[in-house]
This record gives structure tokens, C-alpha cells and sequence, in this order.
């Protein structure tokens, strides 16, 4: 499998998803320039801390107009935390300053009267039924953020988790795995679902799969 | 619903953990890294690793291990420790913490705390705060608790819950308290220090010093802790993380199994 290109986003820590990405069985790279980017195929975005410093950075190394262009394309790609934020229109946390726009939508802070950072280990409940998933499933991921895009019950390509309110927790579209939380955080649950956005569950589960999918090859 | 976090807490020195450890079956009974892939197989949902080490070759050696623990890590990290700068903190980062916990620098210049929260945001921000009880009333309950630092070696004149909330306006994202007094002790969680600094904050507590049984961790996050760290009850291996958290289940708290 080729690099995993890892778009550099700014001040967020990669290393946790570099770690997770080697564990998985692939390499990546962190990539900072247009060129590299437009060759990538398979893409992940990172992201710790504000909305428009990200942009911001992915703006000054002109990787937005490019990473839109590739994600409109279906090359796949994994968004984490503030990287799923940013595939939507606009923030709260960062007012005037626009997102790469891929999902519509504004991003809001928590409702007041409750503990933030919503910080720890909470459900993550997909919307449509089982038999259809591809990548997300029930189960127990990490989340560290404040900011968050509301539940509206209008598309059954979502999971969600409740923490007072019902947020987003994860899209998945045709090449678009956006999470809200940390999956390279997340334990074996985590490490499953990197698997599968992969495509390397079969890999490690099913050798009879991996013995027709080297056939096929062949 | 948002899960209790049980953090076990490794507190090295010179690339070793510390606190008596007495597991039998660990090639090396000292080493993090083989320690804390144990406990996150027992289910620990973070782990804390707070580094003692003085010198700077044994800084060097400690990024060394944050660098192994990332490895073999897929739950968060986070490190203290003497860390006094920016730099030190950005060290940390990229040899892979998630968050770092700053404790005597942050209160001796708050700002600190700004930097490293605008800088890499609030979420991996964390205050450590060492609290000594100053004052109770007839009963004996604690109606005061001052700020320790440099080890506890310092008692400063700001309380611990004046400090909290300075520090959470600074943007430090988490709290992680440690009772002076109930350090070491066994005892129990401080529960009127938890529940004094849970009341004046909104960010996350992490509840530190003196867990000896389950029922300790069902009583602090009672008080209102988020998270609840703990080292020789671990190191003991008198309880695992696993059946702490099942005790917590039984007890009708939410805990991820």
C-alpha cells in the first residue's frame, strides 16, 4: 500500500495518528506542499486546536484549494477532531473564517452548563443499521473538544454520541471517514476502525478473503 | 454518556518507575512502557506518567520513553514533570504525548499556561494542582486547602480553588489534583477538595492521592471527579485496572468495559 499522507494542519501532535497508521501496518508521511498532496492516495487530517489557525496554515502552504479538490474526487481520506470541523462551512470558535466546505453545516460550541473539554471515553452509536456498515460501529471512543456539529436526525450516514445534547460523532461518506473523536486514541475499537478504513481488516481476520483478494491480484 | 476515566499513574525517574512496583512476571519491573501496555490491556482508558528526573540527559531519556510509550500506546498519554517552557512541552508533543500536565511553572508564571493553550489548545492543557488541607471545621471537614509546589516543598498563600479557576481562565483544559494529604496515605480520595475545586470549575478533575479500594474511586467521582488516577493500588497488583472499573459498573457508575 502506498504512504498515507498525513496533511499538515498546523500545530496539531501527529504523533499519536503516525503511531497508530505504523501499528495498522502502513507508512505515512507528513506532507506540507501542493505537489505532494495532489499525488497522495490516501489522505488523513489531523487536528488539534483552533478552527482558524488550521485554516489558516492550510491556507499559507496552499493545500486547501487542493485537498478539496482531492476529497470532491473520492480520494479516501480520514478526518480527526478539528479535521472533521474543518470539512464543514464555518465555526464558532473561529467566526469569519471559512471551511473547506465539503460538508454543509456551522460548528458550535457545547451548550452551557456542562463540563468542557468533553474529554474522555463516550458512546459512539451509528445511525443506520448494522448490516450496512462499512467502517463505523457501536462501541467506546475517546474525545477531546469543545466545539461540536448538532444531531438533526436528516442523513443516516452519521453516528452519534450523546453528551447532554446529541452531537455528530462520525460521517462516512464514499471516500470520507470524518470522526470526531480521536480513533488513533481509541483503544482496539480505534485500531479496528483505522483497519477498516484501511481496508486491512480483512488482512488480519480472514486469510481466506486476502487469499482471493491476491488471486485477483494475480 | 460520557465514561469515568481510571488512570493509572506511573511515576518514573531516570527512565524507571518509581513507586513500588510488585508485579512478579515483568522482565524488567521497573520499565513504563512494559507497564503501561499492562494496564492498557486491563482496560485503562489514559495513562499518566509523571517524570521526576532532574537532570537534562535524563530529560533527553525521558522523551526517549514518552517516544516507546506512543508506540505501544492506543490510548492518550500524558506527561509531567517538571515541565517549565514552551519548548518543553512541544518536546513532549512530538515525541508523543497527548496532553501535558504543568504544575510548579504554570503557577509561578501563569502565563505559561496561555501560551501552551493557544499554542496547542486547551484539550491537551493540563494544570496540575498539589492542594494541603489549611483549615476544617468542628467536624473536621476541610474547608480549605492552600496551593504546594516544587514537590510540596513550597506552601503558597493562593488556595487551591482560587488557583483552579485562574488556571482554567488561562486555559488550562484539565485539572489534575492531587491531595498533599491524602498522598500516599491509603485513605481515600480528598472528597470536600474535590468537590470544592468541581464547583468553582467546568473543566474536567482529575482526582489524585490516597485510593486504596474501588469504593474510594465510586466516592470521588460522587464529589465530582471526571477522571480518577491511581498508582500503588495498580502497582500492588492488589486490584487490576478491571476490577476497579467492574466494581464501578456494579455501583451503577458508567465505565468502559
Amino acid at each position: 500500500m502506498d504512504k498515507v499522507a498525513i496533511v499538515h494542519t498546523g500545530t496539531s501532535n501527529v504523533a499519536s495518528v503516525v503511531a497508530a497508521l505504523t501499528r495498522a501496518g502502513v507508512t505515512s508521511e507528513i506532507v506540507m506542499d501542493r505537489k505532494s498532496l495532489l499525488a497522495a492516495n490516501r489522505i488523513v487530517i489531523p487536528g488539534v486546536g483552533a478552527f482558524g489557525a488550521a485554516m489558516e496554515t492550510l491556507r499559507k502552504y496552499d493545500l486547501a484549494e487542493t485537498l478539496t479538490k482531492k476529497l470532491r474526487e473520492g480520494t479516501p481520506a480520514l478526518a480527526i477532531c478539528l479535521g472533521m470541523q474543518i470539512l464543514f462551512d464555518s465555526s464558532e470558535e473561529s467566526p469569519g473564517v471559512q471551511g473547506l466546505g465539503i460538508f454543509r453545516g456551522h460548528i458550535r460550541k457545547f451548550r452551557a452548563g456542562i463540563r468542557v473539554p468533553h474529554l474522555g471515553w463516550n458512546e459512539v452509536k451509528p445511525v443506520r443499521d448494522q448490516v450496512s456498515e462499512r467502517w463505523l460501529q457501536s462501541g467506546h471512543a475517546y474525545f477531546a473538544h469543545s466545539f461540536l456539529y448538532p444531531w438533526d436526525d436528516s442523513s443516516d450516514n452519521f453516528a452519534t454520541t450523546e453528551y447532554t445534547e446529541h452531537f455528530v460523532s462520525a460521517i462516512e461518506t464514499e471516500n470520507i471517514l470524518a470522526c470526531q473523536f480521536h480513533p488513533e486514541l481509541s483503544g482496539a475499537w480505534g485500531a479496528a476502525l483505522i483497519g477498516r478504513w484501511l481496508g486491512r481488516e480483512d488482512i488480519n481476520t480472514n486469510p481466506l478473503i486476502t487469499a482471493k483478494e491476491e488471486a485477483i491480484k494475480c | 454518556m460520557l465514561m469515568v476515566r481510571i488512570i493509572p499513574c506511573l511515576d518514573t525517574h531516570d527512565g524507571k518507575v518509581v513507586k513500588g512496583i510488585r508485579f512478579g512476571n515483568l522482565r524488567d519491573a521497573g520499565s513504563p512502557v512494559e507497564l503501561a501496555a499492562r494496564y492498557e490491556e486491563q482496560g485503562a482508558d489514559e495513562i499518566v506518567v509523571l517524570d521526576i528526573s532532574a537532570t537534562l540527559e535524563a530529560r533527553e531519556n525521558r522523551l526517549q520513553t514518552v517516544r516507546e510509550l506512543r508506540e505501544v500506546l492506543s490510548i492518550p498519554l500524558t506527561v509531567g514533570g517538571g515541565v517549565r517552557s514552551l519548548q518543553h512541552c512541544e518536546d513532549l508533543l512530538n515525541a508523543g504525548a497527548d496532553k501535558v500536565s504543568i504544575n510548579s511553572a504554570a503557577f509561578r508564571d501563569p502565563e505559561l499556561l496561555s501560551r501552551v493553550a493557544e499554542r496547542f489548545g486547551s484539550q491537551c492543557t493540563v494544570v496540575a494542582i498539589d492542594a494541603v488541607r489549611t483549615s476544617s471545621d468542628k467536624q473536621g471537614k476541610a474547608l480549605s486547602w492552600a496551593v504546594a509546589i516544587d514537590s510540596g516543598r513550597s506552601k503558597m498563600d493562593l488556595t487551591a480553588t482560587e488557583w483552579a479557576c485562574e488556571a482554567v481562565n488561562r486555559g488550562a483544559g484539565e485539572i489534575l489534583l492531587t491531595s498533599w494529604d491524602k498522598d500516599g496515605t491509603r485513605s481515600g480520595y480528598d472528597v470536600d477538595l474535590i468537590r470544592a475545586v468541581a464547583t468553582v470549575v467546568e473543566v474536567p478533575i482529575i482526582a489524585s492521592g490516597g485510593a486504596a479500594r474501588p469504593s474510594d474511586f465510586a466516592k470521588a467521582y460522587d464529589a465530582g471527579a471526571s477522571a480518577l488516577l491511581a498508582a500503588s493500588i495498580f502497582h500492588d497488583g492488589e486490584y487490576s485496572v478491571m476490577n476497579v472499573k467492574q466494581s464501578l459498573s456494579e455501583a451503577g457508575i458508567p465505565v468502559r468495559l
